[in-house]
């Protein structure tokens, strides 16, 4: 499984004001943090970046690699910003990962920056038309993705399925539609296509509380239906992984020796497979 | 071969909710299957319509639903004698919209005084609404749920802002309670939790999902309440299994529909028999998506309603 350390975003305050500043310490601490947690790339999410994308971009890409022997996932919808960002990128700790393509044509000049810098590529299973309704739908977008990768000559083992994770706070009949859609996506090539999701939009507008829990469940979940990598929280993950096997038991209608952990398993599982109607204090209940 | 209709049994059962006393007393709610499904079970009641009454004269209505109270609507007392005498109502809802601040700006005292007044001079349960200003809201209904111990009313709103004051005041003076969420099936359940947390008893719930006018956003409402009573029915969820509300007239009587004159759009028909169709239609509408308690305007729309009711259990 391969942890994107999903920290570094301008959606944090501290981030994006470090990003503002050109504040190396709090970037270098929170991606060091990251590798030493477990992450195996780096993802550096400036947003869209519609101004100087480009310096910020090649600035978080060495400002993380100073201190950190690992790949950048390069996260913006600025397709010049990672251009910038591909071209000072240090691949000798392994290839740099691109955050992302979709079915939309004003996405496929990406494909054309995977094929030119031999970088790995997100392929997010949206289209034009707006969100997809199921598992089927993704697959379609998804083939038409690996189709488009083919034309422009990425390699489909370059090519990383994001089924798109929705709120499980207002789209709860999504979350088991997105673990169909993992299986599903695997089966589309041989050897399977590689996955990846943005774990922690599951649990966005949640509680803070209630949002580790149902991310490490989610993760579970979405790891035993073949997941291969998520942007994520390294240490959250490596948490979800101590209590994996706690996790299978209670899916597999298990009785497991902590009566509270059991409940909580029990009852987030309950939520995640549309057993149970979420609730901001579904734990509670 | 004889056919044997397919029947769907369900796990779970709607509350059924009794507001008023004595005589006056009506029960909704209360079955374990889907709207007017009452072949795959037990329906036992039937759906009550309440009819609106206001604390001012309503001048902001527009004048085809004026008109029915024209002669009545200047005082709440005789208004709401009227509704219960003339017209049957047997369940009426004053709704307290002279409290709004950018109204009259009543006082929670003046509010108590006509819920007293109201309540004084009739025999049906009274529906008792602010002006759905949260914050004064909180101390209309404070002082109209006391003002209204031992009526054994229904209190609305309670919303995510001022649940917690409106929940205590229902439950110290004995009332039911109406919890209002906007559209949104997660909040809802969430709402109808907080208030049970409190010792507020969840058999004394209405579930408000809040309502829309066809047109404007029926769908939703419909979707977010049928939702809801599966949630209710199939997944056995005793936080979904208060009855619900569709407080129609509100919503339906400021819609262009219901006001725009026939001069203007002649294809449209008839602007009276217009209006009084869009009330109907949207309160049908929520009674198959499965609310109990409706609150409406127009005596012909309700009329048409109870006629549909009655044909359908």
């Amino acid at each position: 499984m391969l942890i994107i350390g999903e920290k570094l975003s301008i959606i944090a305050k501290r981030v994006r004001e470090a990003m503002m500043k050109k504040d190396k310490g709090p970037i270098q601490e929170i991606a060091t943090r990251q590798w030493k947690e477990g992450s195996g790339i780096i993802d550096a999410n400036i947003g869209p970046a519609e101004d100087g994308g480009e310096d910020l971009m090649q600035w978080m890409v060495t400002t993380i690699q100073e201190v950190v022997p690992l790949p950048v996932c390069l996260d913006t919808t600025n397709a010049s910003a990672i251009e910038a960002g591909l071209k000072v990128h240090n691949s000798q700790w392994g290839r740099p990962l691109i955050n992302s393509t979709s079915n939309d044509p004003e996405r496929f000049p990406i494909l054309e920056l995977g094929a030119k810098y031999q970088a790995q590529v997100i392929g997010l299973t949206v289209g034009k038309g707006g969100l997809p309704a199921d598992a089927g739908e993704r697959a379609a977008i998804a083939a038409e993705i690996m189709a488009r990768a083919m034309e422009y000559g990425v390699p489909l083992e370059d090519l990383y399925l994001d089924p798109l994770v929705l709120q499980i706070a207002t789209s709860q009949d999504h979350a088991m539609k997105v673990v169909e859609a993992i299986q599903m996506f695997q089966e589309m090539n041989d050897p399977a296509m590689k996955t990846v999701v943005g774990l922690s939009n599951i649990s966005n507008g949640c509680p803070k509380h209630v949002r580790p829990i149902l991310n490490k469940y989610y993760f579970l979940m979405l790891m035993n239906a073949g997941l291969t990598s998520a942007i994520a929280d390294a240490k959250e993950m490596a948490d979800a992984l101590q209590e994996k096997q706690m996790f299978d038991d209670v899916l597999a209608g298990k009785t497991i020796a902590d009566a509270a952990k059991m409940t909580e398993i029990r009852k987030t599982l309950d939520v995640i497979q549309g057993n149970t109607l979420y609730a901001h204090s579904y734990l509670e209940m | 071969m004889a056919f044997t209709p397919t029947k769907e049994t369900y796990s779970g059962k709607v509350y059924s909710v009794t507001i008023g006393t004595g005589d006056g007393a009506v029960t909704f709610g209360g079955e374990n299957v889907l709207p007017f499904h009452s072949f795959e079970g037990a329906a036992p009641n039937k759906p009550v319509i309440a009819y609106e009454i206001q604390d001012v004269p309503p001048a902001d209505w527009p004048e085809n639903v004026q008109k029915p109270f024209a002669a009545v609507s200047g005082d709440p007392v005789t208004w709401a004698k009227h509704c219960q005498d003339e017209l049957k109502a047997t369940a009426l809802a004053l709704r307290l919209v002279g409290t709004h601040p950018d109204r009259e700006n009543r006082s929670a005292e003046e509010a108590a005084k006509t819920v007293k007044d109201v309540l004084a001079a009739i025999k049906v349960p009274l529906i008792i609404l602010g002006s759905n200003h949260p914050e004064k809201d909180s101390s209309v209904l404070v002082a109209a749920s006391e003002a209204a111990k031992g009526g054994n009313c229904v209190i609305g709103k309670a919303q995510e802002a001022n649940y917690k004051t409106i929940a205590a005041a229902a439950m110290a003076n004995n009332h039911k309670l109406i919890a209002m969420s906007e559209l949104d099936i997660n909040l809802s359940k969430q709402l109808n939790i907080l208030i049970t947390q409190m010792g507020f008893e969840k058999e004394r719930l209405i579930t408000d999902p809040m309502c829309s006018a066809l047109g404007y956003g029926l769908e939703y409402t419909y979707s977010v309440m049928e939702r809801i009573r599966l949630a209710a029915l199939t997944q056995n969820d005793a936080t979904m299994q208060p009855p619900m509300l569709g407080d129609i007239g509100m919503y339906v009587w400021k819609v262009k529909e219901t006001q725009a004159p026939e001069a203007d759009l002649p294809h449209w028909g008839a602007l009276e028999e217009r209006g009084i169709a869009w009330e109907a239609m949207t309160a049908t509408g929520l009674l198959v998506a499965g609310a109990e308690l409706l609150i409406m305007r127009h005596p012909k729309a309700v009329a048409e309603v109870q006629k549909t009711i009655a044909e359908l259990i």
